[in-house]
């Protein structure tokens, strides 16, 4: 942990030192690597929650207009697990919902709908 | 004593409504749906899908099918129509007036055979008669291109599809539960995307109302891909990650019964653009 740390913090003064360009290349790189959750979430072979929910972070990607928005999920949503739920099989909450049950049909992982809840849950 | 006549009562409550809710009553009921959930829409507007609901693709559409690009599609259709068989006789024979105002006949529900005939069905019945060889339901190539003509023959005739006698109503109700039904991986019915969300858009896609939607085919998709009403059913299966039906089969013949008779009012025309 220690070393870790250390090792970050090494990271950073050198980064400090570097030219900007290639400072927000890694930054980018970084984020990215954080959040595959919205790569999850966008992609048309993946969650493709695009499909039917508009959410921030779109960059001409053309969002449905079927849900609602995904937006203040942490207030929507105070309880992460319940969240969860309603990706996994939204049918429970409402047996006449549009959403497909991305758990329960193995659209996604259990993995992937962990990164993806991370992900909408900052939304 | 009191409970039971209340129970008869409320038994017999449930017959009577029964009894009264039927394919016409459906039909009424989905034109009412639609009044109210996109009342912009004239009720013989339908007819035009999605397009209805954006005047931009509408008069895109107007403008392709002034100079349709498949016209020779089209007119290869009425070559296969009016080329002779071996014996002399032409698909017409086969046609109460020549082919001409029938489509919207169909399907039709067959008492002998105790089974939903599609127009299509009834080309190979013309072509088995005559000792011809039969066509592959899917094959765009024979029975595609032949109805891309023949179905014109019908272009303004109003959809009739006539419900009638136990064989029939059993048949169009397996096609109503297979509307209603979810399927596929993506847990979808028909319903979902064409009643409950028709209007609304899946990515940039505007999905198209139940109603109507058995009027206007085949279609060319982007101007150039031949698609059949089943070829659609088959795509729309497979897009829900469903394992699709054949065409011709007796879910699909079902199908198009229940959806054709829900447009029945509704005028039809053949060989239209879509995107």
């Amino acid at each position: 942990m220690r070393q870790r740390i250390s090792l970050l913090m090494a990271a950073l003064v050198l980064g400090a030192g570097v030219s900007g360009p290639v400072w927000a290349a890694e930054e980018k790189a970084e984020a990215k690597k954080e959040m595959p959750g919205q790569e999850i979430a966008f992609s048309n072979k993946k969650g493709n929650c695009l499909a039917c929910h508009a959410m921030p972070g779109t960059k001409g990607e053309m969002a449905g207009s079927i849900a609602p928005p995904l937006i203040a999920m942490k207030l929507r949503f105070p309880d992460r697990a319940k969240l969860r739920a309603q990706v996994w099989d939204a049918t429970v909450a409402n047996p006449k919902t549009s959403m497909p049950p991305i758990g329960k049909h193995e659209i996604l992982t259990e993995e992937e709908i962990d990164q993806v809840v991370d992900f909408i849950y900052t939304l | 004593m009191k409970k039971i006549a209340v129970a008869l009562l409320s038994a017999g409550l449930l017959v009577s409504v029964a009894a009264q809710a039927g394919p016409e009553d459906d039909r009424k009921q989905t034109i009412a749906y639609f009044k109210s959930k996109l009342p912009t829409i004239k009720f013989e507007d339908f007819v035009y899908g999605a397009l209805a609901l954006d005047d931009d693709s509408k008069s895109q559409y107007e403008s392709i099918m002034e100079f349709p690009p498949f016209e020779g599609v089209v007119e290869a259709g009425k070559e296969m129509w009016e080329k002779p068989f071996k014996n002399g006789k032409t698909f017409a024979s086969c046609f109460p007036n020549g082919g001409k105002n029938v489509a919207g006949n169909y399907p039709r529900f067959d008492v002998s055979l105790n089974k939903v005939v599609t127009f299509e069905a009834d080309i190979n019945q013309c072509l088995k008669a005559n000792g011809e060889p039969e066509f592959k339901f899917s094959d765009v190539n024979t029975m595609g291109i032949l109805t891309a003509y023949a179905r014109t023959l019908s272009d303004g005739m109003k959809m009739n599809v006539k419900v009638e006698g136990p064989g029939a109503l059993a048949a169009y109700e397996a096609g109503k539960t297979f509307y209603y039904q979810r399927r596929g991986q993506l847990n979808f019915s028909c319903a979902t995307c064409h009643m409950d969300n028709a209007g609304n858009r899946i990515r940039a896609e505007v999905l198209s109302p139940a109603l109507g939607q058995a009027t206007h085919w085949p279609v060319f998709r982007a101007g150039e891909r031949l698609t059949t009403l089943q070829a659609r059913y088959k795509g729309c299966n497979s897009q829900v990650r469903a394992v699709p039906f054949e065409q011709g089969s007796e879910e699909y013949n079902n199908l198009e019964y229940f959806m054709s008779y829900k447009d029945n009012g509704l005028p039809l025309k053949a060989s239209v653009f879509r995107k």
